[in-house]
């Protein structure tokens, strides 16, 4: 969790909206910081995560984890944390074994139905676990769509997989929704089944974008990079307000300043 | 360079009268040939290239894949694997090798020997103390804003040691060889598997299962008895995406199987992550006309270079390069278990493939201090602006 973001979103583990559905994307840059942040947000607020690991082992969200205050291990025990590692399985699935969540491995034309079962399964859960305890409202994070798109699935399926996971999550349930988007370069003549495709589909589907980008004038050392906020619209009402930071990612964090004033330059 | 277990086992307090009692490192595994990292603990294999090695933040990653994005005639690309798999004879590691082109027993042959005395590792020191000025360095009378400025030091190097170097110029001994165990993958050799309903086409899944035998029958993924001593496998996958493969994707703008390289890069991830393995792919980049592939490639893989030779190009003649090969270029560092990478600390960098080593350095020009260098462009303004003087162009404005 970034205390430095959250005062730029005004969003704490203890009073954020829900029913958002947040697009964190980027372009030749690598904003998975920002997925690390909202899963130890959320788990620390107390909702019930589903995470879909589609390109990094648990292993490795684990340890950031830990940087950052969290443990994976005892959410995933107490029943808080439901992880579906896709690397682990991928090879076996590709190679021979049947599947049904995985199916977009072995038949990557059919779509991602058995992918949103699981999902539907695990925000569906009602919270009696051993302890009684009840979580808070589901929240469903995915590290990153775009990959699906490597393994053969249309972008077509992947945004219908994403509107049936926001009416369910978000609409029905109340929940949150983080979706991690990798885009490319700008082509001059547009492909028609491209990330970047993809990620203008989502944008207009959520509430939050954020969209991390090198710096315009080129490498940097000190700032990592720029960060693009955008609110999108709430309910009926459409703000449509846009802001740029730029970032830095630390060890154990992140820290975000309005443009020119990083401490490498004042 | 094996990276030792430190500190002694943490015994019970009986008889001891001392309270203070060193903590083992049981978790790290010591593997010879193998290192944690400083920044996060990972466990860390050198490449073969010790400069390489410092660019890409210490040594290649255990359960990492490195992507290089071979140059125009596959020379600099080739030699990178050779590099790679030497020092896995060197350290004692497994090898697995597969090759569409040339028989990996003819890949084998050509690694080079190592040096065995610590001659080439005296010239790092050399390189750095000869930068002195002849005049008092201390003051500066123009640039004084730059006093503080770190002076710039071309040569990249570590003052640890970790790995080994190379004598290019002679191949390794048939002995040392054959102490290693390799494991190799013709492609031209297998017979076709079929398929069934996978996404994979063949050659993809015939090289795929290949390695999950050798990974599984061999033990890398924590699957042997105990009794065994634990190693590192090396794979090193060469040109992989090449019409050889039965891959398209080099060919056409929208090829058939366009899937089929990013899926077995992607499974290819999964099996390096559950296993004690390093693998190396060398793809001709070059010959990928739809970028979009390559950069999803790029995504895919852990930590990516590209290597562009001079050789056959342009930049040859230019004098700005005459003292390298070619240009290396760091496409993406990866972040395993922690939130930041190895930033670098420039994005120039140089190659030069030297008898007794493979130096990569940062490209560092000198500011250009010659009458005519900045005269150039201003014939062009002067036209522009209209001028009816058709006399001396130097003295236009």
């Amino acid at each position: 969790m970034f205390p430095e973001l959250n005062s730029i979103l005004s969003s704490t583990p203890d009073s954020f909206k829900s029913s958002d559905f947040i697009l964190v994307s980027d372009r030749r840059a690598d904003a998975s910081f920002l997925i690390h942040h909202y899963l130890s947000f959320y788990l620390r607020a107390g909702c019930k995560v589903c995470f879909l690991g589609l390109v990094q082992s648990f292993s490795h969200y684990s340890a950031v984890g830990q940087r950052l205050g969290v443990s994976l291990t005892q959410a995933r025990e107490k029943g808080q944390l439901v992880f579906l590692e896709g690397l682990k399985e991928s090879t076996g699935v590709i190679l021979q074994e049947e599947t049904q969540t995985l199916s977009y491995l072995r038949s990557p034309g059919a779509g991602l139905e058995g992918l949103f079962r699981f999902v539907e399964r695990s925000v569906r859960q009602s919270g009696n676990g051993d302890a009684g305890e009840s979580w808070g409202p589901p929240v469903l994070l995915i590290d990153d769509l775009s990959v699906l798109l490597s393994l053969g699935v249309s972008v077509g399926a992947i945004l219908d997989f994403a509107l049936y996971c926001q009416a369910t999550v978000c609409s029905e349930l109340q929940g949150n929704m983080v979706i991690l988007v990798r885009c490319e370069e700008e082509d001059a003549d547009d492909d028609e089944e491209g990330s970047n495709l993809l990620q203008r589909g989502l944008v207009h589907q959520c509430n939050l974008a954020l969209h991390v980008e090198g710096l315009p004038t080129g490498y940097c050392r000190d700032i990592h990079g720029q960060m693009e906020v955008w609110w999108r619209q709430r309910g009926e009402t459409v703000y449509n307000q846009r802001k740029i930071f730029h970032f830095k990612v630390h060890d154990k964090g992140a820290s975000f300043f309005a443009r020119g004033t990083s401490s490498a330059v004042l | 360079m094996a990276a030792p277990v430190r500190g002694m086992a943490g015994s019970s307090s009986i008889g001891n009268t001392t309270s203070f009692q060193k903590k083992t490192r049981s978790k790290l595994v010591s593997i010879p040939g193998t290192r944690p990292s400083v920044q996060n603990g990972q466990l860390l294999v050198s490449s073969g290239v010790s400069s390489l090695d410092y660019v890409i933040g210490g040594g290649l990653a255990v359960g990492t894949l490195l992507l290089v994005e071979e140059d125009r005639y596959d020379s600099y690309s080739r030699m990178l694997l050779k590099y790679f798999l030497a020092e896995g004879v060197v350290c004692g590691h497994e090898l697995f090798l597969a090759s569409a082109r040339d028989h990996p027993d003819e890949i084998m042959q050509e690694l080079p020997s190592p040096i065995v005395d610590d001659v080439a590792g005296m010239k790092i020191s050399e390189g750095q103390s000869q930068t002195s000025d002849p005049e008092n360095p201390d003051t500066m009378k123009i640039a004084w804003r730059y006093q503080n400025q770190p002076r710039v030091q071309t040569a990249l190097a570590s003052s640890v040691r970790f790995g080994h170097y190379y004598d290019v110029s002679k191949t390794m001994e048939p002995e040392l060889r054959q102490a290693a165990k390799c494991h190799s993958f013709y492609q031209l050799q297998e017979t076709p598997v079929t398929t069934g309903s996978s996404p994979l086409p063949s050659p993809y899944l015939a090289l795929l299962k290949s390695i999950q035998t050798v990974i599984r029958k061999e033990g890398f993924d924590g699957s042997a008895p105990q009794s065994k001593v634990r190693n590192v496998l090396r794979l090193g996958l060469h040109s992989l995406g090449s019409v050889l493969w039965g891959d398209d994707v080099c060919c056409k703008d929208n090829p058939a199987h366009c899937h089929a390289l990013t899926t077995f890069l992607y499974a290819l991830r999964g099996l390096l992550r559950t296993s004690l393995s390093v693998a190396m792919v060398t793809i001709p980049s070059h010959l990928i006309q739809n970028r979009a592939v390559m950069g999803r490639i790029i995504k895919l893989s852990d930590t990516a270079i590209a290597l562009e030779s001079f050789r056959g190009s342009e930049k040859e003649t230019n004098p700005l390069y005459k003292d390298y090969h070619g240009l290396l270029h760091v496409r993406q560092l990866p972040r395993l278990n922690c939130l930041s990478c190895e930033v670098p600390d420039t994005k120039d960098l140089a190659f030069k493939l030297k008898r007794k080593q493979f130096t990569i350095e940062r490209l560092h020009l000198p500011p250009d201090l010659s009458e005519t260098v900045s005269r150039v462009s201003k014939t062009e303004l002067a036209a522009g602006c209209g001028t009816t003087a058709t006399g001396n162009k130097h003295l236009d404005f």
